[in-house]
C-alpha cells in the first residue's frame, strides 16, 4: 500500500521530474497481477475476463444454433455436456431460452461492457492524457474486482438446478418476476440481477474514475480539444454508464423486492399456473422504462467507444488528420444526449401513449443525423490518404462497413408505424447485431490489434489477424444479411423451432446455412484468442517506442512502460493528435513544440 | 464418431494455419519487414475492391433467393398494411441508394489510396462546407420520413371506426383465447379474481352481469372480410404480443393493462391461399413476446371469410354462459340461432377497460 501512496504523491505533487520512479517498487506477485492498482493491469485483467465471457458467449449461440439450423436432429454429445437439459441430444426448449438470456447478457454487459470500455478506457485514458495513472486507483482496482465479482456469481447461475435466466437479456417482468411462469424464473433470475446490481456498481466505480482522471489529471498543454477522439469517446461513454446505469440499478432491486418480499411494483392482475395472485396495482410497463432507460445508452456505452478507437486508428493508418475532429467531438455529444432521449422506441407496441410515441420517433431518428457525420467524416479521412492495413486498419473500416449497414436498418425500426411489423422479428435481430454487436467487435479487435504492442510488448501475428479480419467480415454479413429477409417476413424473434408455422417454416435452409457459417466465424475467433495468448509470450517483439509512427502520447512511453508509464517527467503536449502529413512531415508528434515555420492550420 | 473426427480435423486446420502464420512471420523478418509490410498493403487493397464487388452481387443475389419469401409478394393482407408496405419500399429506397453510395466510397478509397511509394497523404482536417452538407441533407431526407411516417403511425394508434367488430383476445401460457360480445355488442365484466379453472371460467368473466350472457368463448378467430375490427388486448399471466405479420400489425398483450389494435382485413383465408400460391395458408396469430417455454408454439388461427360466412359461424357458437351454466338456458339451442338475424355487432368500449 504505501508504495501506491507514494506514488500517487509523486503524481499530485511533483507531477514532472520524479526520477525515484524506475526503481521504487518492491512488487510482489500478488500486487503485480492479481490486485494490481496498475491502470495497465487492470486494463489487461478486464481484457482477458471479457475474453472468456466472449468465448463463453459465443459458444453459447454456436449451440443454440444448432438447435435453430437442425431442428429435426439430434446431437447426443450435448447430452454427454449439458445432461438433462439436452435429453436424448437434443436441446430442451427451457435451456435454450436459457442460452439465449445468457448469450445477451454475456456480450451486452460481460463483454462488450466491461471488456470493451473497461479495457480501454483503462489502458488508454492515462496514457493519452499523460496521466501516470487513473485519478483513484483503488476504486479502479475496486472495480474490477466487482466485475469479477459479478462474474462469479453469473457463471454460478449456469450451474443451478432450475437453470439461469431465461426470459431474454431484457428480464421484462412479469416473466421475470414469477417462477411458476418459468424454471428459469426461480433461483437463476435472483443471481442474475445480484450479479447485475455488483455490475453496476463496478460501472459506476469504472466510470467516476475515468471522467475524474480526464477532467483533472491531463498533462500540460493537454487542452481538452487537443484530446484523441478515442478519450472523447471514452469520455462520453462514461458519462452515459453514470448517468444511467443507476436507473437500471433501481429496477433489479424493484425487481427483487417483487420477487422476494411480496411487493407489486411490476405485477397486477396476474393468474399464473392456475393461481391467482395477490398483487396489484403494479405496471409490468414501469419496469421496461426503467430498463431502457439504461438500455438505450447502453448501446451506445458499447458503440461510441468502438467509433472513437476507429476514428484514431483510421486517422493514423491513412497517415491524415481524422476529418472534421470538432464534428466528431459534437456529433459524439449530440449522440450522448439523444441517447438518453429515446429509449421507448423499444417500447412502441406496448400500448405506449402514441402521442409520446411520435416524440420518440422524432428523437430517434435525429440520431442518424450524428451518425451521419460521423460516417462521412470518416470516409473523407480515407479519402487522399496513404493507408496502410494493418489488421487494426481492417477492423476499422470493417467497424465503419458494419455501422452503415447496421445503422441505415435502425431508420426503418425507428420509424413506430414500420416498427410495429418489424418489432421483435428476425430483423431487429439482424439490426443490432451487425450494428451493435458485430461493429462494436470490429472496434474492440482494431483496439486490440493496434494497442497490442503497447499492452504486451510484441506483436499479434499478422497473418492470423488478416484470416481473421476477412473471415470474420464476410461471415458475419452472410449470417446477418439474409436475417433482413426473414424478418421482413414476419419471422418473430426468440423461437425454438418454427416447423409448425406455417407462414415462416420456409426459411429451414436458411436457418441451416446461418448456423454453419456461425459455427466457422466462432472457430475463427477461437483462432485469434490463440493468436492473443500465443503473442503475449511468443509474438515477435516490439523493438520501435512509436511502430504504428503515431502522434498521442502513448507512443512516448517505453515499450514496456512500469507503474508510472514515464520515466522521468510526463511529457508536454504543444498541438492535437492529428498532425498527419502536414506540412510534407509524415506524422507530428503532440510533443513536437509549434514550429516557427509551420502552416496555421490547427 | 462423426463429432470426435470432426473435433480432430479442425484442430488439425487450425494448426496448419498458425504453423503458415508462424513461417509467415519468419519470411517477412527475413525479407525486411518493410518489403513484407508493402506485399501484404497490396494484397488487402486488392481484397478491398474484391470483397465490395463480389458482396454487391451476393446483396443482388440474396434478394432473388428470399425477397420471394417475405412478405411483400402476397401483398398485405389489411387495408392499413397497405401503407406500411409502402413506407417499407420508400425507406429501402432511400437507405439503399445511401448504402451503395457510402460502401462503395468506403471500399474504393480503401483500394484507390492504398499506401504507395511517393503518394503523399492529402493534409485535410476539416471544411465547414462538406460538413454542413452532411448535416442538412440527412437531416432533410429523415423529415420527409418521419412525416410519412407518423401521418400512419396516428392512423393506426387512432380509435378504430365505429362500425368495427370487437373481438377480445386474452393470451396466456401459451394459447390465445377469444370472446366476442354477441349480440348485445358488448363485452361481459371481467376480473382475474373470479378465475375459475374447475368450473372452466377460465377468462374470468364475471356471469353475474348480464351482458355477459351472450358472449362467445372460442378459441379460433373468425373475422368478416372488409369490415374493420377492433381486438381488445389482454394478457393472464405475463406480457405477451399479437403479431399479425400478414395485416401486418403487432400489440403487446400486459397483464392488467388492456390494449387495443384495428385493421381492417380485405382477403379471405381462401383468397389468400390463392394469392400465396400455398393452399395450407393460415393466418396466424404469433405471440411476439418472450413468454416463456413454450413461446414458439403459442400459435392462434384466424379465419377470415365472408360477412354471410361469419355470421353462419357466430350463429353456431354457443354462449359460454350457456356453456357453463347449461340450466339456465332456457331454449337450449336457439337462443344462439336467433343471433343469425342480429345486425352486425356494434362497436362498444369493453367493459372491462
Amino acid at each position: 500500500m504505501s508504495s501506491t501512496i507514494s506514488l500517487q504523491e509523486s503524481v499530485l505533487h511533483t507531477g514532472h521530474a520524479d526520477e525515484h520512479h524506475e526503481h521504487h517498487h518492491h512488487e510482489t506477485f500478488i500486487s503485480k497481477y492479481v490486485f494490481s492498482q496498475d491502470h495497465k493491469m487492470i486494463a489487461r485483467q478486464f481484457l482477458i475476463t471479457g475474453i472468456i465471457w466472449a468465448i463463453i458467449g459465443g459458444l453459447f449461440s454456436v449451440i443454440f444454433r444448432l438447435q435453430l439450423g437442425y431442428p429435426n436432429q439430434s446431437f447426443p454429445w450435448l447430452e454427454d455436456f449439458l445432461g438433462h437439459w439436452a435429453k436424448g441430444g437434443k436441446l430442451q426448449p427451457e435451456f435454450y431460452y436459457a442460452l439465449v438470456t445468457m448469450h445477451g447478457t454475456i456480450l451486452v454487459f460481460f463483454v462488450l461492457t466491461a471488456g470493451l470500455s473497461g479495457t480501454f478506457a483503462n489502458f488508454l485514458i492515462p496514457l493519452q492524457i499523460g496521466a501516470r495513472d487513473m485519478a483513484s486507483p483503488m476504486l479502479n482496482m475496486l472495480s474490477y474486482w466487482f466485475f469479477f465479482l459479478a462474474s462469479v456469481i453469473m457463471m454460478a447461475s449456469l450451474f443451478v438446478q432450475t437453470g439461469p435466466a431465461s426470459g431474454g437479456w431484457t428480464v421484462y417482468p412479469p416473466l421475470s418476476a414469477l417462477g411458476e411462469a418459468s424454471s428459469g424464473s426461480k433461483i437463476g433470475m435472483d443471481l442474475w440481477l445480484v450479479s447485475m446490481a455488483m455490475f453496476i456498481v463496478s460501472s459506476l466505480l469504472g466510470g467516476l474514475n475515468y471522467i475524474t482522471t480526464i477532467l483533472n489529471m491531463r498533462t500540460k498543454g493537454m487542452t481538452m480539444t487537443r484530446l484523441p477522439l478515442t478519450i472523447w469517446a471514452l469520455f462520453f461513454t462514461a458519462v452515459l454508464g453514470v448517468l444511467s446505469f443507476p436507473v437500471l440499478l433501481s429496477g433489479a432491486i424493484l425487481l427483487l423486492f417483487d420477487r422476494n418480499l411480496g411487493t407489486s411494483f411490476f405485477l397486477s392482475d396476474i393468474v399464473v399456473a392456475g393461481k391467482i395472485l395477490p398483487n396489484e396495482g403494479g405496471s409490468a410497463i414501469l419496469f421496461q422504462h426503467l430498463f431502457w432507460f439504461l438500455g438505450h445508452p447502453e448501446v451506445y456505452i458499447i458503440l461510441l467507444p468502438a467509433m472513437g478507437m476507429s476514428s484514431e486508428i483510421l486517422s493514423v493508418n491513412s497517415r491524415k488528420p481524422i476529418f472534421g475532429y470538432m464534428a466528431m467531438v459534437a456529433s459524439l455529444f449530440a449522440i450522448c444526449v439523444l441517447a438518453f432521449l429515446v429509449w421507448a422506441h423499444h417500447m412502441f407496441v406496448t400500448g405506449l401513449n402514441p402521442f409520446l410515441g411520435s416524440i420518440f420517433v422524432l428523437l430517434t431518428l435525429l440520431i442518424a443525423v450524428p451518425s451521419a457525420i460521423k460516417v462521412f467524416n470518416w470516409l473523407t479521412t480515407l479519402w487522399r490518404g496513404n493507408i496502410r492495413f494493418t489488421p487494426a486498419m481492417l477492423f476499422a473500416i470493417g467497424f465503419v462497413s458494419l455501422f452503415i449497414s447496421g445503422g441505415l436498418t435502425g431508420i426503418f425500426l425507428g420509424n413506430s408505424a414500420l416498427d410495429i411489423h418489424l418489432h421483435d422479428t428476425y430483423f431487429v435481430i439482424a439490426h443490432f447485431h451487425i450494428v451493435m454487436g458485430v461493429a462494436s467487435f470490429f472496434g474492440m479487435f482494431a483496439g486490440v490489434y493496434h494497442w497490442f504492442p503497447k499492452m504486451f510488448g510484441r506483436y499479434l501475428n499478422n497473418t492470423m489477424g488478416y484470416i481473421h479480419f476477412w473471415v470474420t467480415i464476410i461471415g458475419s454479413y452472410l449470417i446477418f444479411w439474409p436475417m433482413h429477409y426473414e424478418g421482413l417476413a414476419g419471422m418473430p424473434r426468440r423461437y425454438y423451432d418454427f416447423s409448425n408455422w406455417e407462414s415462416f417454416k420456409m426459411f429451414g435452409g436458411l436457418n441451416e446455412f446461418i448456423s454453419l457459417v456461425a459455427m466457422i466465424v466462432f472457430a475463427v475467433q477461437l483462432l485469434f484468442v490463440i493468436n492473443f495468448f500465443y503473442s503475449i509470450w511468443k509474438g515477435r517483439r516490439v523493438t520501435t517506442e512509436n511502430p504504428w509512427g503515431a502522434n498521442t502520447l502513448e507512443w512516448t512511453t517505453p515499450i514496456r512502460p512500469g507503474h508510472g508509464n514515464w520515466k522521468g517527467e510526463i511529457p508536454e503536449v504543444h498541438r492535437w493528435a492529428y498532425d498527419y502529413g502536414k506540412d510534407g512531415k509524415e506524422f507530428i508528434t503532440q510533443t513536437t513544440p509549434v514550429g516557427a515555420d509551420e502552416s496555421k492550420d490547427h | 464418431m462423426k463429432e470426435f473426427f470432426l473435433v480432430i480435423i479442425v484442430a488439425m486446420i487450425f494448426l496448419v494455419i498458425f504453423q503458415i502464420s508462424k513461417a509467415s512471420e519468419y519470411v517477412s523478418v527475413l525479407k525486411g519487414e518493410e518489403k513484407s509490410r508493402k506485399q501484404n498493403n497490396k494484397i488487402n487493397g486488392f481484397l478491398m475492391v474484391a470483397f465490395l464487388v463480389l458482396g454487391l452481387i451476393g446483396v443482388w443475389y440474396c434478394n432473388e433467393l428470399y425477397y420471394g419469401k417475405t412478405l411483400f409478394p402476397q401483398g398485405s393482407a389489411s387495408v392499413e398494411g397497405e401503407q406500411v408496405d409502402l413506407m417499407l419500399y420508400i425507406t429501402i429506397g432511400v437507405t439503399g441508394v445511401i448504402f451503395v453510395i457510402t460502401q462503395v466510397l468506403l471500399f474504393w478509397f480503401a483500394f484507390k489510396y492504398q499506401e504507395k511509394e511517393g503518394q503523399k497523404a492529402y493534409f485535410f482536417p476539416h471544411n465547414n462546407k462538406l460538413e454542413l452538407l452532411w448535416t442538412t441533407v440527412p437531416a432533410i431526407f429523415l423529415t420527409v420520413l418521419v412525416v410519412f411516417g407518423l401521418k400512419n403511425w396516428f392512423k393506426f394508434t387512432n380509435d378504430a371506426p365505429k362500425n368495427s367488430v370487437l373481438v377480445e383476445i386474452t393470451g396466456h401460457q401459451f394459447a390465445w383465447d377469444m370472446r366476442y360480445p354477441g349480440k348485445d355488442g358488448v363485452l361481459g365484466k371481467k376480473s382475474y379474481k373470479l378465475y375459475n379453472q374447475p368450473l372452466g371460467n377460465t377468462l374470468g368473466v364475471d356471469f353475474e352481469d348480464p351482458e355477459s350472457w351472450d358472449d362467445l368463448h372460442t378459441t379460433v378467430m373468425h373475422l368478416p372480410v372488409d369490415k374493420p375490427v377492433k381486438l381488445v388486448i389482454n394478457a393472464m399471466d405475463v406480457i405477451h404480443d399479437v403479431g399479425l405479420s400478414h395485416f401486418r400489425m403487432k400489440m403487446d398483450a400486459v397483464p392488467g393493462i388492456p390494449t387495443t389494435m384495428w385493421f381492417t382485413p380485405q382477403y379471405t383465408t381462401e383468397e389468400m391461399k390463392v394469392r400465396t400460391g400455398n393452399p395450407n395458408f393460415v393466418y396466424e396469430i404469433s405471440c411476439d413476446q418472450m413468454c416463456g417455454k413454450g413461446h414458439f408454439s403459442m400459435r392462434g388461427v384466424i379465419v377470415v371469410e365472408s360477412e354471410a360466412d361469419y355470421n353462419k359461424w357466430l350463429a353456431s357458437q354457443k354462449p359460454e354462459y350457456f356453456t357453463l351454466h347449461p340450466e339456465k338456458n332456457p331454449g337450449g339451442n336457439n337462443q344462439a340461432v336467433d343471433s343469425t338475424q342480429s345486425a352486425p355487432i356494434a362497436i362498444a368500449v369493453p367493459k372491462s377497460n
